[in-house]
């Protein structure tokens, strides 16, 4: 919900950012098992799955890039205190933009490593 | 008028000592535990939270016994103290009860104990539902456990992985059976855990307490209930899947038949990795609320626990294939589970960072507690890096099935769980005893300990490098592994030794030794209210907290409290009340009346667990019978204690707040459960889906031709049919809240109809075409979703008929509409589910 050009946080945008890891770790995951399954043929280029993770993780890294420049815009707006221990509902507020700051940029390096597989591995063995 | 009983606005007055008195007492009758043989069917999380957390203690010592058998097995090479098929049961039954009945339902035990009064409430929300998980575990853990002295315990290790168990002709015998029905009956009751814990951390905090004044340890309990959410119903459907091949010889995994053994560990693991999180973030949880306390100061960097809790709850679920590195997946597959298991190291190595920083910046008191911390910090940094050498594929294929993964796990669930645990026993002992444990005890035992686990486990790592295999009964002289072993066997039993003190001074008789002071570790939150010993109603009144550490930092706090100054300081009414706050701020919603002392809970999961027990052995009249006795205690228990309508519709709760006494739809808690629930059955349901895609994958003839079955006709019929069903219930609510009583009954009526039609017509299609489910996978398959959609349209019909009854019975009506308004949350997941159903089983073999 936008207030004022400014969105209200609550548990789901917490979230959002592993969220976007999960579903960037599924489709890899899957996309290549499926790929790759019977696995008549392990020694057979995989060139196409490669190249369809490889926007997979584009598409992931910059939607969590423009929550974290959502979050690192809030939380600076905010004041960009780390102290959040406050009874407002600025310093929830505060709270929660920094938290999803910081899953943001687990999530962002999580996806990153998720994409290490593609560039090192190129068939189904 | 006023007297001094009350103040100007005609509220007691809480200065006035007589009137406090009278609120006394009328709480402690309302709260109070039942009496004599009644005792049993106490539901409050003070008498449930004990029984729990003392059973899951039971289950581990008697799994702790199986572990020393095994190491006077290994203690020297070549040994005969064990047989080889009896090591088999005790390996197995060791590593099944220390982690189902153990690691797992520990959390839930001391969650249901601590959380209330972390947050200020007088109790969760459906007690009844603890009590019912309570007792669920109890039977279901003594099942599988008594098998042992029968010499019918299961005997393939605690993962069960098929070919071997699922072929009568390697494991003869009932042992697969009980570990499959006994365990499934066994995740009921976390899953009914985690709805209770969900919506307890969300719900029932305090006026006041928003999201970023929670304690830690509601964050991690919020989390791991999350992660029970997901991580457990892909089991289940696992064990469906097994239970129907071994009594009915459907091939899910027989590759000769087009099955396949590595579904099962897909299943099986996609909750096994995650588990071993659902086990350490509590366990890290208590850790977080002990280390301020003795650093004197509040914790360092909360955000960054609220990351690390949330970030390896994510995490955690892309681990599962690092347990099946040697099965022959393709490497580019290794790879994405290599990666996310080093990520998680991420997350879980931040947190220790901050509780490092937290001691260092604070004035350190040194205590039993920290002593526990400190060793469960130095293991499990031990077992952090070995799983970090064994989460690359490589070293994997070296390391896997030898002792180093042994020593590896041991570390990190000893250390990442045993230890803090142990912390969390000396720290809280005061709160549910009401007495301080003894500190040289307590040395004595981690000194113990903390010797014997590395004299056990560091040697382990060696043994298993040196190329010592897991599960086998014994090893040759030859293999040089002996001395290594020995002392394993010497470190078992000085560690088993450290942990009897501790049992010891839990159990030892005081006497006459007084009662621990209050807040005896002048910590700051909100369980160390409680008064030594304690009252069952909790907290005398339901405070306004403004602040992370209400009893350092808000003045006078402890007396505000005490005298009744903030909510609920009475029941009136003499019932049992809490507070249902906002999600977001914690404001006030709603008087919530909790049920009280019940045996329905009790007599549920006893004709519950009669449904599993008598489907074991194969005596199908009895389970039949079970099955409707057990569905007709529930509905006796519904009808009689849910959704009561109040006798006005709200009431004072003090400071001039009025709230109601009754909410229906997402303002209600009922409605959360419900919504939770369904979504761990839709991840059940979307293992069964996994199932079927996962064939799809592996097998080019898989869906075969469309004409082969289940048609598309009678799928057709049976989506229409539910169709139909759901906007009754949709439209049945509606008009009942629009007071058109007639319409809504008729609707509802022809609501039960439409889905039992539904469910029929589901299961004619793959029996009209012929589908045989032991011939070969693919029947097997669309047989397994028809049932599991009949069954559930079966159970909508059920709920939409109880929502007429209650209407006839005056308890559903216009304003007071709780039933139908969950009932049709049930129906929006079942028409999810039948549409998903009907689109594979009909739709897909179409398609493709």
């Amino acid at each position: 919900m936008q207030v004022f050009g400014k969105t209200q946080d609550n548990l789901w945008t917490l979230i959002a950012a592993p969220t976007i890891w999960g579903g960037h770790f599924l489709f890899s995951y899957l996309l290549a098992a499926y790929r790759c399954a019977p696995n008549a043929d392990p020694f057979r280029g995989i060139g196409g799955t490669r190249i369809a993770i490889a926007v997979a993780t584009l598409v992931s890294l910059a939607l969590i890039a423009l929550i974290l420049r959502r979050s690192w815009r809030e939380w600076r707006a905010d004041g960009g205190g780390f102290r959040n221990s406050q009874d407002t509902p600025e310093a929830r507020e505060r709270f929660l933009e920094f938290s999803t700051l910081l899953l943001a940029c687990l999530s962002f390096a999580a996806v990153a490593f998720e994409t290490m597989p593609i560039l090192l591995i190129g068939d189904c063995r | 008028m006023t007297d001094r009983r009350t103040n100007a606005t005609g509220e007691p007055n809480q200065e006035d000592e007589e009137v406090r008195r009278g609120q006394e007492e009328r709480l402690r009758t309302v709260w109070a535990a039942p009496r004599s043989w009644r005792y049993w069917s106490a539901v409050n999380n003070t008498e449930v939270g004990v029984w729990y957390t003392a059973a899951a203690f039971g289950f581990m010592l008697f799994a702790g016994v199986l572990a020393l058998m095994m190491r006077v097995q290994l203690a020297v090479p070549e040994n005969d103290f064990l047989s080889a098929t009896f090591y088999n049961q005790v390996y197995t039954l060791h590593g099944t009860a220390m982690m189902f009945l153990f690691a797992v339902p520990i959390f839930e035990a001391v969650a249901i104990i601590l959380l209330p009064q972390m947050l200020g409430a007088r109790d969760l929300p459906f007690p009844r539902l603890s009590a019912f998980g309570f007792w669920c575990f109890v039977i279901g853990g003594v099942f599988v456990c008594g098998s042992i002295f029968f010499g019918a315990a299961p005997n393939a290790g605690w993962f069960m992985y098929p070919p071997l168990t699922t072929n009568e002709q390697y494991t003869p015998g009932y042992g697969p059976d009980i570990w499959l029905l006994g365990l499934s009956f066994i995740e009921v009751a976390s899953i009914a855990a985690a709805v209770e814990l969900i919506v307890g951390t969300l719900k029932c905090r305090p006026p006041g307490m928003r999201l970023n004044l929670m304690p830690l340890y509601g964050w991690y309990v919020l989390v791991v209930a999350g992660m029970i959410l997901f991580a457990f119903p892909p089991l289940i459907a696992g064990d469906i899947l097994f239970e129907l091949e071994r009594m009915f010889d459907w091939p899910f995994f027989d590759p000769s038949r087009g099955g396949d053994p590595l579904l099962w560990q897909h299943l099986f693991w996609i909750f096994g990795h995650p588990e071993v999180y659902i086990v350490f973030l509590p366990a890290v949880a208590l850790v977080a609320m002990i280390v301020p306390t003795f650093a004197q100061r509040p914790i360092l960097g909360y955000s960054w626990i609220v990351l690390a809790a949330v970030g390896t709850g994510f995490i955690s679920f892309g681990l599962w294939v690092h347990h099946m590195y040697t099965t022959g997946l393709p490497s580019i597959s290794l790879g994405f589970f290599s990666a996310a298991s080093e990520a998680v190291a991420i997350p879980t190595g931040v947190q220790i960072f901050v509780f490092l920083a937290t001691l260092l910046t604070g004035r350190v008191i040194y205590s039993v507690p920290m002593l526990f911390v400190s060793g469960a910090l130095a293991i499990f940094v031990i077992g952090g890096l070995t799983g970090v050498m064994v989460a690359l594929v490589p070293f994997d294929w070296q390391a896997h099935d030898t002792y180093f993964v042994v020593g590896h796990l041991h570390c990190v669930l000893i250390g990442g769980m045993l230890f803090p645990l142990a912390a969390g026993i000396y720290y809280y002992w005061p709160i549910v005893g009401g007495r301080r444990l003894s500190d040289k005890l307590g040395r004595v035992a981690f000194w113990l300990m903390f010797a014997g686990f590395n004299l056990a486990f560091l040697p382990m790592h060696y043994s298993g490098l040196a190329g010592m295999a897991r599960r086998v009964w014994t090893y040759s002289e030859e293999l040089g592994v002996g001395m290594a072993n020995f002392a394993s066997s010497i470190g078992a039993f000085v560690f088993a030794a450290g942990f009897l003190v501790i049992v010891w001074d839990v159990l030892r008789p005081r006497g006459k030794e007084a009662h621990a002071r209050r807040n005896p570790w002048n910590a700051g939150t909100l369980e160390w209210l409680t008064e030594m010993p304690g009252e069952s109603w909790g907290v005398r009144s339901v405070p306004i907290v403004t602040t992370r550490y209400p009893l350092w930092e808000q003045p006078n706090f402890i007396d505000d409290v005490d005298k009744g100054r903030f909510y609920l300081p009475d029941a009136e009414e003499m019932k049992r009340e809490t507070i249902i706050t906002s999600v977001l701020d914690g404001e006030p919603l709603q008087c919530l009346r909790v049920p009280g002392p019940s045996f329905m809970p009790m007599i549920a999961a006893v004709l519950t667990g009669a449904v599993f027990i008598f489907a074991t052995f194969h005596w199908w009249a009895a389970t039949f019978a079970a099955m409707g006795l057990s569905v007709a205690s529930i509905i006796v228990w519904l009808w009689r204690g849910t959704a009561e309508i109040p006798e006005k519709a709200e009431k004072n709760v003090g400071l001039g707040l009025k709230l109601p006494l009754y909410k229906s739809g997402p303002h209600s808690i009922g409605w959360w459960a419900m919504f939770i629930t369904m979504t761990g059955d839709a991840m059940a349901f979307i293992g069964l889906i996994f199932g079927y895609y996962y064939f799809f994958t592996i097998h080019a003839d898989f869906p075969p031709p469309a004409a082969v079955g289940p048609g598309v006709f009678w799928p057709g019929v049976a989506l229409a049919m539910f169709a139909l069903a759901w906007g009754a219930a949709l439209f049945g609510g509606i008009s009942n809240r629009a007071e058109r009583i007639g319409t809504s009954r008729a609707l509802m009526a022809a609501g039960t109809l439409t889905s039992l039609a539904g469910s029929a017509a589901l299961l004619w299609g793959p029996y009209v075409t012929g589908l045989d489910p032991t011939a070969h996978v693919y029947p097997a398959t669309v047989w397994v979703l028809a049932i599991w959609t009949a069954v559930h349209g079966g159970v909508g019909g059920l709920m939409l008929g109880y929502c007429l009854g209650r209407s006839f019975a005056g308890r559903l009506t216009p304003a007071h509409d709780v039933d139908i308004s969950n009932v049709t949350l049930y129906w929006h997941f079942m028409g999810g589910t039948a549409l998903l159903t009907v689109t594979t089983l009909a739709l897909f073999p179409i398609l493709t």
